[in-house]
């Protein structure tokens, strides 16, 4: 008996020694620390008497869902970064939470504080639709990034990319290829996002009018849902289905990572293929040139950093120096540019 | 006689198993036909056959390794709800840079320790905390993908380490490596439930726990043990994604743990546990990914194919209660007429 409880105790000595040394190396391995990637901003210039000579100081409120994606987290690292760039902005973000309701919350507690100007960035524009209105009739301007709210009344300024002209973008640049290759009845794989989004929908219809223009039409379309390894199997679904293929647009390339992976398993090259959004990756690869990867259609989170730029001469009641208005515009919406590797690396900065 | 005889080599899987698991083939037999009558052009190519049947087993080599887990859970009276987080933050942990350091050897072993000991947590929760599986886990898919967004500071961590994404490329006489290392672990989980007492007391305490206890099984230290081969399994998992991916991420492995109990389910698994196998788990799984495969080459929408999964598991539980009555049925009018 006490031989055994010995051999227990023992044992029990191991084990929990071995599961500490486990969990003090494992520990160890967490650390994530690199070279922080340059955030996206504007510098303040240097010349006197324009836009960015300190003006009033201006309190900006931020809000964006919480980061469960490459792109989103650029869009709060670039509100940060720019607004640490003017010394007249003080900048206040809250977090969004997990969903509308949670973001309605956060804005509430944020308007509480009466900042100048709210810069938001909603999990949904409709279900937000009555905060702007809010904020905007207790005198707070708002400026919304990218999902918009139904409402005119509901904010100030409006930003985004623009979906349907990525679209656009990608099947323009696929179809001057083929034509410029003389291919005349080319088959062309979509790999979409998580496809019940409208963002989702809006670059499928861009893509899907363009082509048509050209008398082309997507052959296959497997939707991914923003993951590298959910792209990786939309892709392999894909590559599966087209045993010959011309050309690939994938509307994300954060998921473009498994893309690529699943093209390099099979060691198929005979097509190219477009990407979405403009990650950093995406550009260094359009720029080695050593995958199908050729180019990308960007929807920069840069216009993060806009948006508190012009929060800023929102706040200051200042128009946008190259234009004739006093004010700010109401409406911006960013064009889809495309990125080959002729330009990319003028790009390469506002990778994200 | 002689051919209970020959039966009894099978026995672990056999009798009704075997028969349920030869329905599975049937189904599996349909999908090919029907995959042959859609896209007769490409079945027309010997190539692309056999390049697609290895395609379909690749799909299904991750969540495969991940349904053994999940298989042994089941049959043990418990449920893990997490083990898509715990592939995530196992993948996450052994994709960060100061991991990557170390090297494949080290990535691998991280992998694998993350999820063994996340498993393990899961299993002290359950058995010595006395929380219900389904809390326990859910709680766990929770914290444990909350955990792995934190490492990875929400963003996509790519693997630039060649051996592990060549786990994903290579091939061994014409056949990938993942379907190597899952029909490794299918065999191995086969060999444990079949033909150890590790196997036998599994069943036990899955079919009736109290019995287990009193013949002198430590029902507890039991369950903490078949949530930590769940969570070992993850880890396996974990590396096999990170490797087909390049990459890690916090969402990735997203609902696994459905794909993984629904191909139990259908594979013969009883969800109140005590009854199972491996096999049938397996075939669960390789059914999922044909439907995936069929829809792919026939350009046919996602939102289609996931209604067709959801009838295949009702249908499955269907067929199993009915089959479960009917013997149930047999065996009382047998007490009655012998009693």
């Amino acid at each position: 008996m006490t031989q055994h409880s010995r051999d227990l105790s023992r044992r029990r000595l191991l084990f929990g020694g071995a599961a500490l040394g486990a969990g003090a190396l494992l520990a160890g391995c967490t650390s994530n620390e690199a070279a922080p990637t340059a955030a996206q901003t504007k510098a303040a210039e240097a010349a006197a008497g324009g836009n960015s000579a300190p003006g009033k100081k201006v309190t900006v409120g931020f809000s964006a869902p919480a980061a469960n994606h490459g792109w989103i987290a650029a869009i709060t690292a670039n509100a940060k970064a720019q607004a640490g760039v003017y010394s007249d902005v003080e900048f206040t973000s809250v977090e969004a939470g997990a969903d509308a309701a949670a973001q309605r919350a956060a804005l509430s507690t944020l308007l509480a504080q009466k900042p100048d100007v709210i810069v938001v960035l909603p999990h949904d524009g409709k279900e937000l639709n009555a905060f702007g209105l809010e904020a905007m009739k207790a005198g707070v301007p708002v400026v919304n990034l990218d999902r918009a709210f139904p409402d005119a009344r509901a904010y100030r300024l409006q930003i985004k990319g623009d979906n349907y002209g990525m679209g656009v973008a990608a099947a323009t640049y696929i179809a001057e290829q083929l034509k410029a290759k003389g291919v005349s009845t080319p088959i062309i794989g979509e790999i979409p996002g998580v496809d019940s989004l409208e963002l989702t929908q809006e670059r499928s219809k861009g893509f899907a009018d363009t082509l048509a223009s050209y008398g082309f039409k997507v052959a296959n379309r497997r939707p991914a849902a923003f993951t590298a390894d959910s792209g990786q199997q939309a892709a392999t679904g894909l590559l599966q289905a087209l045993p010959k293929i011309d050309a690939v647009w994938n509307h994300d390339d954060d998921q473009g990572i498994g893309v690529l992976a699943a093209v390099n398993q099979t060691g198929r090259k005979e097509f190219f293929m477009v990407g979405g959004a403009g990650s950093k990756k995406a550009m260094e690869d359009i720029l080695a040139d050593k995958t199908v990867l050729k180019a990308t259609v960007t929807y920069s989170p840069s216009m993060a950093s806009s948006a508190i730029s012009l929060a800023r001469l929102i706040g200051q009641g200042r128009g946008m120096s190259d234009l004739v208005e006093l004010q700010v515009p109401k409406e911006i919406v960013l064009a889809s540019e495309t990125i080959t590797k002729e330009n990319a690396s003028n790009y390469l900065k506002l990778g994200f | 006689m002689s051919e209970r005889c020959r039966l009894s080599w099978w026995r672990g899987d056999g009798g009704e198993g075997a028969r349920r698991n030869l329905g599975l083939i049937g189904v599996l037999v349909v999908l090919i036909l029907i995959g042959i009558a859609t896209r007769p052009d490409l079945y027309g190519d010997s190539g692309w056959v056999w390049n697609n049947i290895l395609t379909i087993l690749k799909l299904a080599s991750v969540v495969g390794v991940v349904t053994v887990g999940m298989t042994f859970v089941i049959i043990g009276g418990g449920i893990d709800l997490s083990v898509g987080a715990i592939v995530a933050l196992a993948g996450v942990w052994c994709t960060t840079l100061a991991t990557q350091g170390y090297g494949a050897g080290g990535m691998i072993f991280t992998a694998l320790v993350v999820g063994l000991c996340v498993g393990l947590v899961n299993g002290l929760l359950v058995s010595y905390g006395r929380l219900v599986p389904f809390i326990a886990t859910l709680a766990m898919m929770v914290a444990a993908r909350g955990l792995a967004a934190q490492i990875s500071g929400k963003q996509t961590q790519v693997s630039d380490n060649a051996a592990i994404n060549g786990i994903a490329s290579t091939d061994l006489l014409g056949i990938p490596l993942l379907v190597y290392i899952l029909a490794t672990v299918v065999v191995a989980g086969w060999v444990l439930l079949n033909r150890t007492t590790f196997g036998r007391r599994t069943v036990a305490v899955g079919g009736n726990p109290e019995a287990a206890r009193l013949a002198g099984i430590d029902v507890r230290r039991h369950t903490v043990l078949l949530y930590g081969l769940s969570g070992l399994c993850c880890g396996i998992a974990a590396v096999m994604l990170t490797a087909q991916a390049t990459s890690a991420q916090a969402e990735m492995a997203n609902l696994y743990e459905l794909d993984a109990i629904a191909a139990a389910i259908i594979g013969g698994t009883l969800l109140s546990g005590g009854r199972g196998t491996i096999v049938g788990s397996l075939l669960g799984v390789v059914i999922f990914s044909t439907i995936t495969n069929l829809f792919a080459i026939n350009g046919l929408s996602t939102e289609a194919q996931n209604m067709v999964k959801g009838g295949i598991i009702v249908a499955a539980v269907l067929v199993q209660q009915f089959q479960f009555r009917s013997l149930a049925q047999f065996l009382s009018r047998n007490r009655l007429s012998t009693g």
